[in-house]
């Protein structure tokens, strides 16, 4: 194992690593928004179980870990790689050889980080931090949804950040599976479709609450 | 065809460098673009000026030897060729070229367009490699090896370690280059009994050297001359992580 970890490759083990678990939050994550659709009871039923379930309470830390990790060392490879080429060209033309969001994977998750924070804000703070802490939690969180979701601008700012997130899963999922091998000439193809399938999923299932809040709010019950 | 071209000239290693701009005139559509350059240099030469230094070898796309950043491509703009196998024809009469070294931390320039490339053969000579005893010529056929596995290799094998790999990846990456040597000899049975030591070898040189990580864009295979599949960057990365878990 020695220099695993200071290595090109074990750098990437780690981006990888923790961004198959970041993966596997986000579908879970995904699958209790989706309670919406059952309507005010089972939203917050749901809520109720996620705030007060030990497995789950247990996996937030590790998953702020996930999170830190992934954001720290993927700013230390993209200021390494910032290294290898002190002089630019004066015109490159990558259009043609690699997909906009390959390379552009920090900018994407940046924009993720930045919206992240606020997302928390907005509603981890009313719900999950509040049992953590003592205080009181939001009676009725899908009450909370729908209030916040019925600005448009908070619900477009929100459908922006998803969009920026379907890029960045696009790419990451097939390239977390490169990086720890599991790959070959047959594989790559059949990855890159599941990443875009997954990331497909994850972006409609998201981006389909705000919306159906709005159709709400414009239309009425 | 008439061009402009936008070439970067460098005196030395230690000279700043900057464009220049050049006309070439009654260009042939069939010529190459590495004979284009020559007409240019022969009027250079004719008008008593330096003549512009690029790398070139063989001609016929095997050698390795040319390079060559044309209009933001790593050997210009057509796929699964080398600089000297460009043809004119895909330029238009009046087109401005622009025409840049290989641009890497690890392969400074020496002069005008040729870049120093022996990082490549430091990363070789850390492992890409078969260690064998000398003697007479072993049979052809004295070690079967499946017919997926000989194909699999040769693919990787055809590298020609031009550098366009480094040179288009954003990250200026040799990443391709150490996955086409490793995954060449990986796969051989003369290639296993080494294969640990090669992988953590060659990638600590490669690190060593300057050379920027991987981030799976794939440009490299896309501008690769021999078409180079990043399936064997996967390789590479299983072949290296594997290595360092038994360590």
């Amino acid at each position: 194992m020695s220099k695993l970890w200071s290595s090109s490759i074990g750098k990437k083990l780690v981006m990888s690593l923790s961004g198959l678990f970041l993966l596997v939050f986000l579908l879970v994550h995904l699958v209790a928004n989706l309670f919406f659709y059952g309507g005010e009871d089972a939203y917050n039923a749901m809520c109720e179980f996620m705030d007060t379930n030990p497995v789950i309470q247990v996996m937030v830390p590790v998953l702020a870990a996930g999170f830190v990790i992934h954001i720290a060392w993927a700013t230390a490879i993209t200021l390494k790689n910032q290294t290898a080429r002190p002089v630019k060209y004066k015109v490159q033309d990558l259009c043609a050889s690699s997909t906009w969001e390959s390379r552009n994977m920090y900018v994407l998750g940046i924009i993720i980080l930045g919206v992240l924070a606020w997302h928390l804000t907005d509603f981890w703070s009313h719900m999950q931090l509040q049992h953590f802490i003592g205080g009181e939690a939001v009676n009725n969180p899908y009450e909370l949804l729908i209030q916040t979701f019925a600005n448009p601008i908070v619900s477009i700012l929100y459908m922006v950040w998803i969009i920026a997130l379907w890029f960045h899963l696009r790419h990451g999922f097939w390239s977390a599976f490169q990086t720890v091998g599991l790959n070959n000439q047959v594989w790559i193809r059949r990855w890159q479709c599941a990443a875009r399938l997954y990331a497909l999923i994850v972006a409609v299932g998201f981006i389909s609450i705000p919306i159906a809040v709005l159709i709400l709010a414009i239309f009425g019950k | 065809m008439n061009l402009k071209l936008k070439i970067w000239r460098q005196k030395d290693a230690h000279d700043k460098g900057r464009f220049e701009e050049y006309h070439v005139e009654n260009v042939s559509e069939g010529s190459s673009f590495l004979e284009m350059l020559d007409i240019l240099n022969n009027d250079l030469i004719h008008a008593g000026k330096e003549p512009i230094a690029f790398d070139h070898d063989c001609r016929e796309g095997i050698c390795g030897m040319c390079s060559l950043f044309i209009d933001g491509r790593a050997h210009g703009p057509d796929d699964d060729i080398t600089t000297c196998q460009l043809h004119m024809r895909k330029f238009k009469d009046g087109d401005t070229i622009t025409i840049e070294p290989w641009r890497s931390r690890a392969f400074p320039v020496v002069k005008d367009l040729v870049v120093d490339r022996s990082a490549y053969d430091k990363i070789l000579q850390a492992g890409g490699y078969i260690s064998v005893n000398t003697g007479g010529v072993p049979d052809a056929n004295a070690i079967p090896i499946p017919k997926k596995d000989a194909d699999e290799s040769m693919d990787a094998a055809a590298c020609i370690g031009c550098g366009a790999c480094v040179a288009t990846c954003k990250n200026g990456s040799a990443m391709l280059f150490v996955a086409a040597r490793v995954s060449s000899l990986a796969l051989l049975p003369q290639g296993k009994v080494e294969a640990a030591r090669r992988a953590k070898a060659m990638v600590a040189k490669m690190d060593e050297l300057g050379f920027g990580g991987c981030t799976n864009t794939g440009a490299c295979e896309a501008e690769c001359p021999k078409g180079i599949s990043i399936a064997h960057i996967a390789r590479l990365n299983r072949e290296f992580l594997c290595a360092k878990l038994k360590d």
